[in-house]
């Protein structure tokens, strides 16, 4: 009974664990990086106490691996996760995540009459501002910005 | 620029607007020769644009090369549902390059990626009109000898109107100095302002259309349109303050010309078209040889 906390979040072998993730932005952290498609052991950890953030998720998935630029999709909705590799109990690897400067398919263009929302084309952007971030449309080249931002589910 | 679309007034460089303007003169010396002879080119009008479409028509025409498309979207499958990329993968079937006007902003881009020859925009939406900026650009060096050093006033619907914004990003390759007079409710977005700011180019914001203007090298005027007010009241009080009557200019500079997109309604009265520094008519003719200029550089023919 020497740690409770382990019984809430227990420890993976091999695996990534997303940390810091703020509670609001879970699950559309799951839906960015298709979650539900994966039959690899997943635990989620939402509503947990953080000095940081106030309220805060945390998934750990056993035995997956992210690519950098899959992660970096959740920057767009989770800024300042950490996420840590395991290997064999142990953190091997700690890594950030960084807005890419391309962003494709993942958030709507907040233009009601651009092509993306009347014909149902694939929405691309280009990272013009990181901080507030400011996405400018590929097609109709108007900017969506962090108020604004809606993001397109992977289903 | 060659087999290039062009969309957006950013698809070109400084050097290739001077290449445009420079071969747009040339076409002007001589605008009727048989270079596009044997070319088909399409013009796609989703939406009605009547000056617009018969300017690149003349264009083609002048130079000998035939047209097809249609003027209005009722007319063609796209009124039983068909797919704007349907149709766009269909005419490049057909043509050596594609003039499009079409009401949805960023289409022109989409077709650009759909189609197998280029895309020339013809206005999408709100969005961008290139070769009316160009044609404006065409009118500014030829009536000013230059396009460094000018003092450019932007008098109306500056929140909404892409001509003054497309015009705007394009000048500011340039060390042009900026007015802007307008409304509060129609002032120049604040991107464009931040923009400016970013390349340390001066700008000065009015309310009133006065002798402010008496500094001016271009006067680009807009119309002020009655659906961009929430407030009917407003629209009526705002609508005859920002209008150019012919006594205004009585102390502006010799070289000042006034130049207008058109259609106008009532922003210049009809007194002005009789003065030498009203050049909105020439303006239009202009756009021919911008455009032709545009076409044969797209289709490499120069």
């Amino acid at each position: 009974m020497k740690d409770r906390k382990q019984l809430v979040v227990s420890a993976i072998k091999d695996g990534t664990v997303i940390d810091h993730i703020p509670a609001k932005a879970l699950f559309k952290v799951i839906d960015i990086l298709g979650l539900d498609h994966i039959e690899n052991q997943i635990t989620f950890g939402t509503n947990l106490d953080s000095k940081k953030l106030g309220k805060k998720g945390i998934i750990k998935l056993s035995g997956v691996f992210f690519r950098q630029e899959d992660l970096d999709r959740i920057a767009l909705v989770a800024p300042d996760v950490k996420v840590n590799i395991i290997k064999d109990y142990e953190v091997v690897d700690k890594k950030v995540v960084e807005i890419p400067e391309k962003i494709q398919g993942l958030v709507k263009c907040v233009n009601p009459m651009c092509i993306t929302n009347q014909e149902g084309v694939r929405t691309k952007f280009d990272l013009v501002s990181r901080h507030p971030v400011g996405l400018r449309c590929h097609y109709c080249e108007k900017i969506t910005g962090a108020n604004n931002m809606v993001i397109i589910s992977s289903r | 620029m060659v087999g290039k679309s062009l969309v957006s007034i950013d698809d070109y460089t400084k050097d290739e607007y001077l290449k445009i303007l420079e071969l747009a003169a040339r076409y002007e010396e001589q605008p009727r020769q048989g270079i596009l002879q044997g070319y088909v080119i399409a013009t796609l009008f989703f939406e009605p644009s009547t000056r617009t479409r018969l300017s690149f028509e003349s264009a083609v025409n002048q130079l000998g090369g035939r047209i097809i498309g249609f003027s209005d979207s009722g007319t063609t499958s796209a009124s039983k549902g068909e797919t704007l990329r349907d149709t766009i993968k269909i005419v490049s079937n057909y043509s050596d390059l594609i003039v499009m006007r079409h009401p949805v902003e960023g289409s022109a881009r989409w077709a650009s990626e759909m189609a197998s020859v280029p895309i020339v925009n013809a206005g999408d939406g709100a969005n961008q009109h290139p070769t009316q900026t160009l044609l404006d650009m065409y009118s500014i060096k030829k009536t000013q000898g230059t396009l460094d050093g000018l003092s450019i006033f932007m008098v109306g619907d500056l929140k909404y109107g892409r001509t003054v914004h497309s015009l705007l990003m394009a000048m500011s390759k340039f060390s042009t100095t900026f007015h802007f007079i307008s409304p509060d409710e129609l002032k120049m977005p604040d991107e464009y302002k931040q923009h400016l700011d970013k390349l340390g180019l001066a700008y000065h914001e009015h309310k009133d259309f006065t002798d402010i203007i008496d500094e001016a090298d271009i006067l680009y005027m807009t119309r002020v349109q009655k659906e961009r007010f929430s407030d009917p009241i407003e629209y009526e009080r705002v609508k005859n303050v920002y209008i150019l009557k012919n006594q205004m200019l009585e102390n502006t500079k010799e070289n000042l010309k006034v130049l207008h997109p058109l259609p106008r309604v009532n922003e210049i009265t009809p007194d002005v078209d009789d003065n030498a520094k009203a050049y909105y008519f020439t303006q239009a003719r202009n756009g021919v040889y911008t455009r032709q200029a545009i076409i044969t550089s797209i289709l490499g023919l120069n």
